[in-house]
């Protein structure tokens, strides 16, 4: 992986992007020309009700679908172009999820569970651990690497599932309503969390429907239809456009 | 992943659903179970008759009345003319190869002694009998050619006629009847064990061939002085095949047959002839190994059942592990090797069972049980082979589900 500038360089490079899909007879257009680049460092929220077509997104952007008609790239590399072995080993290296059921793994360590990614690697790296220790520190979990999930609350399990997603290094996060099954005092831990990474340099894009952890976001996306109908802008200023 | 990272995965998905695990695995069990049983047992029985082939030596020639097999038909065994007192006779003067050779006529009979009476089989034989099958007695004396020429009314028992006639009392100089002649017992045989066949050889009565045609035969024969066997044995280092050859046709042309035309006797090496026996019994282990190796395949349709189930419970996982990287394979392997482990647990266990019961069989059946090597390999490859096959569907449909369906499946 290499490293790029801080700041400019496309994370995600949407162009007349199209997911249709057939439900019986009827034609659904899950997205419906999405135009939107979102760079390195932004820290987006994707709102929208549902069916609006932001789950689609998130799909596209975490190289989990391929685009009907149009064109996205994630990490430089062009999802239509590539097949479903290019696509899950894109996942694994440059796209860690969050959801908004944690997905860990039962009776698993919490150890264990962040090591999930690099298993899926080519070959475990002989310091596996150490990275996996390594992103417990930065979600404040170090001192529960060994508990099981559990034996973990709601939200300390979503800050597990966020180290899960910071240990290979990836060049984005998606979080799909993480705090979605959280209390509002866990709900602002997680976006804190998720604030103090943005400031590290991590790109990150959560779909929510709350506007409170919106506004933890510097730049919101409304979808509606398939469309992008609002786009904020970087209220930090980091973004281009 | 490595194989045995997945396999540790595997065993902790098969461990969340203990009973579960083992009702799927009971059917591997049985399987493996029974292909090792039925395997070991029939071996056994293959093992024993070569031990007895051995056992009898390999210089034994066994002569009968009946045709030999020829075009794939046979003709019924004692369709044809029982041999002669004469031919016996004839070959032991003839032949200078033939080291020992007895007629043999037996028949079925009870024996009484006091208010005891015992079925066993009664073979009328010549003196020589005991030096053609190396079989002497253990007490009193055997039977002696004056006794074949006198048709002396003695008898020699084997172990099991001894045991169960008279018990503590000593049986020699006691008189035993035999549809309804009295003898006097003389001898008492060394005991022998089973035959190849599995039929007990100590239970049975010598007594002279003279005497047994006199006194114990069932209605006329066609021919005087009738030989219903004979038993020959060769000389230490005679060419067996030319014995054999020479023999026919000593007998060929005694029952008036030209050269060239079928025989209407046999004469076989007795290795030979147990061979048969031994191909019969072959087949019968295969058929019920056969048998066996379906009860696996029923196994292996569970094991296929429980893996389908553990891949609809574990969709999110699936989808999960796609979602961080996890390719298509990954998914394939991981569900192959769960469903291999599953199997060679139930093959290992199997194994455990099938080799307990083989033995049990052993114990209590006195039955010859053979637990070879390959057998276990070819359980645990077997069972391995059943969880690839019967595994790989349920895999395949894992590592084809759509990542984004498989996260949001509730």
């Amino acid at each position: 992986m290499t490293e790029r500038p801080q700041g400019r360089s496309p994370v995600i490079e949407a162009k007349g992007l199209c997911r249709h899909y057939q439900q019986g007879s009827e034609l659904i257009r899950a997205l419906d020309g999405v135009d939107v680049t979102i760079c390195e460092g932004e820290f987006v929220a994707v709102m929208g009700a549902s069916g609006s077509g932001k789950s689609t997104f998130m799909n596209m952007c975490g190289a989990l679908d391929h685009p009907t008609a149009g064109n996205i790239k994630v990490a430089g590399q062009e999802l239509a172009e590539m097949d479903n072995d290019a696509l899950a080993d894109l996942r694994n290296r440059y796209v860690g999820f969050v959801f908004q059921q944690f997905n860990l793994l039962p009776r698993t360590s919490a150890l264990n569970n962040v090591m999930l990614p690099l298993r899926y690697r080519r070959g475990l790296p002989a310091d596996a651990e150490a990275r996996c220790m390594h992103a417990l520190e930065q979600v404040d979990l170090a001192d529960r690497a060994s508990h099981h999930p559990n034996e973990l609350s709601g939200g300390q399990q979503q800050r597990v599932a966020i180290a899960r997603a910071l240990v290979n290094d990836p060049k984005l996060i998606l979080a799909d309503e993480p705090t979605g099954a959280l209390d509002s005092r866990t709900t602002v831990d997680v976006m804190k969390l998720f604030q103090r990474l943005n400031e590290g340099g991590m790109t990150i894009v959560v779909v929510t429907h709350e506007n409170e952890v919106a506004g933890y976001a510097h730049r919101n996306l409304f979808f509606r239809d398939g469309k992008i109908v609002e786009d904020t802008g970087d209220r930090a200023g980091r973004a281009a456009s | 992943m490595t194989v045995l990272e997945t396999m540790k995965i595997a065993l902790e998905a098969l461990k969340l659903n203990a009973l579960r695990t083992a009702l799927a695995m009971l059917g591997i069990v049985i399987g493996v179970a029974s292909v090792i049983a039925m395997a070991s047992i029939s071996a056994g029985a293959s093992k024993q008759i070569e031990d007895h082939i051995t056992n009898l030596g390999s210089n034994l020639l066994f002569a009968r009345p009946g045709s030999t097999m020829i075009g794939g038909r046979q003709g019924g065994s004692g369709s044809s003319l029982p041999f002669r007192e004469s031919d016996v006779a004839a070959i032991r003067q003839s032949i200078p190869e033939v080291a020992a050779i007895t007629g043999n006529n037996r028949t079925g009979a009870a024996v009484i002694y006091g208010n005891k009476n015992w079925q066993t089989s009664i073979q009328g034989v010549d003196a020589a009998f005991h030096e053609v099958r190396n079989w002497h007695v253990s007490e009193g004396r055997g039977l002696a050619d004056e006794d074949v020429r006198r048709k002396a009314k003695v008898a020699v028992i084997g172990q099991t006629v001894a045991r169960e006639l008279f018990g503590e009392t000593p049986p020699i100089g006691q008189r035993i009847r035999i549809k309804a002649v009295p003898f006097t017992v003389i001898g008492i045989l060394e005991k022998k064990g089973q035959s190849g066949m599995g039929n007990d050889q100590d239970d049975t009565i010598l007594v002279p061939i003279s005497t047994a045609r006199a006194r114990l035969a069932r209605g006329s024969s066609p021919v005087p002085d009738p030989v219903d066997f004979m038993m020959i044995s060769v000389a230490d280092g005679a060419d067996m095949g030319a014995v054999q050859s020479e023999i026919e046709d000593l007998l060929m042309k005694r029952r008036h047959i030209r050269p060239g035309e079928q025989a209407d006797f046999d004469v076989r090496n007795m290795a030979e002839f147990i061979a048969t026996r031994t191909a019969t019994q072959a087949t019968l282990g295969l058929l019920l190994a056969a048998a066996a190796a379906i009860s696996l395949i029923v196994g292996g349709i569970g094991i296929m059942n429980i893996m389908l189930v553990s891949v609809t419970e574990r969709t999110r996982e699936i989808g999960l592990r796609m979602a961080v990287g996890a390719r298509e394979r990954d998914i394939l392997i991981q569900f192959l090797v769960e469903a291999m482990t599953l199997c060679l647990i139930g093959g290992i266990i199997g194994l455990t069972i099938g080799g307990i019961g083989a033995a049990m069989f052993a114990r209590l059946g006195h039955w010859p049980v053979l637990l070879d090597p390959v057998f276990v390999a070819v359980g645990l490859v077997g069972s391995g082979a059943v969880g690839l096959f019967f595994g790989y569907y349920p895999a395949r449909r894992a590592s084809r589900l759509n990542p984004i369906e498989a996260l949001r499946y509730e």
